[in-house]
């Protein structure tokens, strides 16, 4: 902003504005918008931008019992807001100093069991009184206008104009003539995006090697153990119950497809049971054992309603009755549970007698030909 | 400039001379103005998007706070933090950073039930959004874009809250991991290979985790961040619509300038936003990952539910029938695949195309600014409605265990009653809104034609009762009003002409003159109480020219009838 200015230039050649200069700054001179009050100014303004401020109802009188109301009102929320957002920082770095500790153990104080609700209750305050201020504000104190601006529509002029410089580059740089040109573009421009894309092949993978959808960590001899590593006999369990198994392999417990269901049935089950075909012999006794695993979604079925004999599976209501081998009779699951074939090994504990003959969990495009 | 610096009128003020410093720099002076002086229409309705926005904005902030302490991987190791219930038990980093944002951090379990308070209602407010914009045809030409845009930006923040719930790693969110894997897997022919390239391998491995946690704090957020932008660009570009109005055309906008009205009010909102997240992350707990212990292939609970927005593909998946198919070779498509995947797809692909199906089935090709009222387009609102309690239908089924279990009802019925439900509800819907929307148009001409019921009972000399109606302007010869229809709202009580008399302001004591009000009122020449002051009555208690208006309200710009005229007795 200053007048001194030592570019070498400016001792020789010309620097005066070009002739596009223009603009409003022609139409009103310095000396013409100094004599206009601020108002003029600004409605001078917004006529520029197409804003045509139609009505202005005034805020309310100054001095004014409403003024002095609105001014009251506003004042007491911002102060609230301010004496909150103190609170909140009080609350927040006082516990464990001059506040008792925040952090919550079991059955510790009150004060630590409060401390989040009191944070989000005094945070929340503090916004909340400010933003309903500032609404007060607008809508009490300020003068209400009502302004309405033009809409500009799309101009002829720039259409054409434009497209004849868009066309005049397209033409001067002769790629419709220059066919090698596009056409090594072209070529160019499918090498490249090839290239780019083909970093993303580290993410694929072939799912079929090793085959670990079909195949769990179950084989022949392999213990069913509870979740903490226990084995079973046929005597642990009540007629009517349900447990959990896992192979007793290193991380059996957190196989993802390898949770199995070992369920004693009952008498009267056993009497009714109709296994699947080609699996009359997968149980042992009244023992059946079925993977766990919803062969819907993949959600673990637990549910067992052991009077109608039916698993249930939460997630989306499969649910498979286990006098059938685990075949589903409502729901969206439409396959039977995979049954595991069990059996007891010398020392009278429960081991498989092989993996499971299917692959458990959700169906998938190729499952049949796994 | 120079020529500025010593002019007339040059600032005198120190921030005046800053002002000038800074624009001399960057020629900021003429975009701010036009920026200032903006006009924007008035109506809440309008405000649903911004609630949307500053709810991402909370997010943001919320989010980046949470990215200190959370660490996505889903190395085992053996809790040791303050929660004593889970001390010693073996989960992954995941679940145990949570737990110590949640117990260890100062203030973290606020800011985490923030974010997903603030998550929830992010999407909540953009779909309300989107009803109103649908509702009111303001996706018609010229606005077909940012329809488009505002769809993507749905569908964006789905998936990022799905990857966003996912990332703790408890029992919940590791549930809703086991039925992510098994829809991947379920796509025909590639399922097994892109469940490979999205896991890394068989379910659920060690990568996904991380993978999700990049997705949703840069990949989204940075698509999001962008399409958002683009949004409001064409928002400004194109200047907001407004409703039909006295002086409201297609070719204008009617409101209030930027600065301050506007600003305030908007700044006042996102304050209230703000407060209104703080509360409900403070007061109200969600998702307390501790009650559900980490995720373990072999465990679930009862009523697992995803966040609200995922409710209806988990209802489209319980109530679609065990329809696989099998094709010959011995390949198959599993029956998840249609409920998860093409539901979902048919759905958005629809949402997406309506603007331009509309466009096709009612040759309306125009560019239209002015909103409409949803009763004035049955068709529209009834196919809205139709969808909605289609999409109501299956959110609800998405939690019918709960209402089975709540209300004692058989699970089994519950299932069936989603199923018919979706297939009869949406027709029904159809048919009844359409009915009120042709209701309430009748009821509007009726107004214009007759008049509004003003309650008072007259009995004419023969004897015969009749009811008064105030008409809304100029009547013809018959006594019917000539005012048109104009797409905006018509006036039916008394008080919304100005029938009563202002309240005077003042809640516990007045803090105005009444009397100033009275004569305030009928120094407005309108309304009932100026007419009483001005009214000659005749001996039968008529008005000397027989009811007829002294000067018909001419009929405004827009359609708005004026508040011109008096009682009128009806002629027919």
């Amino acid at each position: 902003m200053t007048t001194h200015d030592t570019r070498p230039g400016t001792t020789g050649g010309a620097d005066t504005p070009g002739p596009l200069h223009g603009g409003p700054d022609d139409d009103y001179t310095p000396e013409q918008l100094a004599a206009l009050p601020r108002e003029e100014l600004d409605r001078l303004g917004a006529r520029y931008d197409g804003v045509e401020v139609l009505h202005v109802e005034p805020g309310p009188e100054p001095g004014s019992a409403l003024e002095k109301r609105a001014v009251r009102q506003v004042g007491l929320l911002f102060g609230l807001a301010g004496l909150a957002a103190f609170a909140f920082f009080v609350v927040y770095a006082g516990a464990g100093w001059f506040l008792p500790d925040w952090q919550w153990e079991l059955g510790s104080s009150t004060f630590s069991s409060l401390y989040t609700p009191m944070l989000g209750l005094l945070m929340a305050l503090a916004f909340t009184f400010f933003g309903v201020g500032l609404v007060l504000y607008t809508k009490k104190l300020l003068p209400h206008e009502t302004a309405v601006q033009d809409k500009h529509d799309g101009s002829h002029f720039d259409r054409v104009t434009t497209g004849a410089t868009l066309v005049g580059g397209l033409h001067n740089s002769g790629l419709k003539r220059r066919k090698l040109i596009t056409r090594s573009l072209l070529f160019m421009g499918g090498g490249l995006g090839l290239m780019l894309v083909a970093p993303l092949g580290g993410l694929i993978k072939n799912p079929s090697r090793g085959n670990p959808l079909g195949t769990t960590e179950w084989a022949e001899g392999v213990r069913l153990v509870r979740d903490d590593g226990t084995p079973i006999r046929p005597g642990d369990q009540e007629p009517g119950s349900l447990e959990t198994v896992f192979p007793a392999v290193p991380g059996g417990n957190r196989q993802t497809d390898a949770a199995t269901m070992l369920i004693r049935l009952r008498p009267s089950q056993q009497a009714a049971e109709i296994p699947r075909e080609g699996q009359e012999g997968f149980g042992y006794g009244d023992y059946v054992a079925f993977s766990k695993i919803c062969t819907h979604a993949g959600c673990p079925v637990s549910l067992y309603e052991q009077e109608t004999s039916r698993i249930l599976c939460p997630c989306h209501q499969s649910q498979f009755d286990v006098t059938q081998g685990a075949k589903p009779i409502f729901g969206p699951a439409t396959r039977s549970l995979p049954q595991l074939p069990i059996t007891v090994d010398d020392e009278g504990f429960f081991v498989a007698r092989s993996d499971y003959i299917e692959a458990v969990g959700p169906t998938y495009w190729n499952r049949e030909r796994i | 400039m120079a020529r500025t610096a010593t002019a007339p009128g040059a600032p005198k003020t120190a921030l005046g001379k800053a002002a000038l410093e800074v624009d001399d720099r960057l020629i900021v002076a003429g975009p701010l103005r036009r920026t200032l002086n903006k006009v924007f229409p008035d109506h809440w309705s309008f405000l649903l998007g911004e609630i949307a926005l500053y709810s991402f904005i909370i997010l943001l902030l919320t989010g980046t706070y949470l990215t200190f302490f959370f660490q996505a991987a889903m190395t085992e190791v053996t809790y040791d933090g303050s929660y004593a219930p889970l001390r010693g038990v073996d989960m992954s980093i995941a679940y145990a950073s949570t737990l110590d944002l949640s117990f260890d951090v100062r203030g973290g379990l606020l800011i985490r039930q923030m974010h997903h308070w603030a998550a929830l209602l992010f999407v909540a407010s953009i779909v309300v959004h989107m009803m109103r914009i649908f509702f009111t045809g303001a996706f018609r030409r010229p606005r077909e874009t940012n329809w488009l845009i505002g769809v993507v930006l749905l569908v964006l923040a789905l998936v990022e809250g799905m990857t966003g719930y996912t990332m703790p790693d408890d029992l919940l969110s590791g549930t809703g991991l086991r039925i992510i894997s098994a829809i991947i897997l379920s796509i025909p022919v590639i399922g097994t290979w892109a469940h490979w390239a999205v896991f890394g391998g068989d379910y659920v491995g060690e990568l996904i985790v991380g993978r999700f946690y990049i997705v949703h704090v840069l990949l989204i957020p940075a698509i999001l961040l962008g399409l958002i932008a683009l949004h409001l660009l064409i928002l400004v570009k194109q200047k907001h619509t407004q409703f039909p109005g006295p002086g409201r055309t297609e070719h204008n906008v009617v409101g209030n300038r930027l600065f301050p009205t506007f600003a305030g009010k908007a700044t006042g909102l996102l304050l209230v936003v703000f407060g209104v997240v703080a509360a409900l992350g403070g007061l109200v707990q969600i998702n307390p990952v501790w009650l559900w212990g980490p995720y373990n292939p072999a465990q679930v609970s009862a009523a697992s539910q995803p966040d609200w927005y995922v409710m209806f593909l988990d209802g489209s998946t319980r109530l679609f029938p065990a329809w696989d198919i099998y094709l010959p070779g011995n390949y198959n498509i599993p029956a998840l695949f249609w409920p998860t995947l093409v539901l979902p797809g048919i759905l958005f692909t629809l949402l997406l195309a309506y603007p331009m199906l509309e466009r096709k089935l009612t040759g309306d090709t125009a560019s239209h600014h002015l909103l409409q009222r949803p009763r004035d387009v049955p068709v529209r609102t009834s196919l809205g409605v139709m969808a909605i309690t289609f999409y109501l239908v299956l959110m609800l089924s998405g939690g019918n265990d709960v209402i089975a279990d709540k209300f004692d009802i058989s699970l089994n019925a519950m299932t069936w009653i989603g199923r018919i439900g979706l297939l009869i509800l949406p027709p029904i819907a159809y048919v009844i809104t359409y009915r009120i929307c042709l209701g309430l148009q009748q009821h509007d001409r009726e107004v214009l034609e007759h008049g509004i019921e003003t309650g008072v009972i007259r009995r004419l000399p023969h004897g015969e009762f009749i009811e008064v109606h105030q008409p809304l302007g100029p009547v013809d010869a018959h006594g019917h009003g000539e005012l048109a229809y104009g797409g905006a709202p018509v006036p039916k009580k008394m008080n919304q002409v100005g029938g009563a008399r202002r309240a005077i302001r003042g809640f516990f004591s007045p803090i105005e003159e009444p009397t100033a009000v009275e004569l305030e009122q009928r120094s407005e020449e309108r309304g009932l109480s100026s007419a009483e002051a001005q009214r000659e009555l005749t001996s039968s208690g008529r008005p000397a020219e027989g009811g007829r208006p002294a000067e018909g309200g001419r009929p405004s710009e827009g359609g708005r009838p004026s508040e011109g005229g008096r009682p009128q007795e009806p002629r027919d």
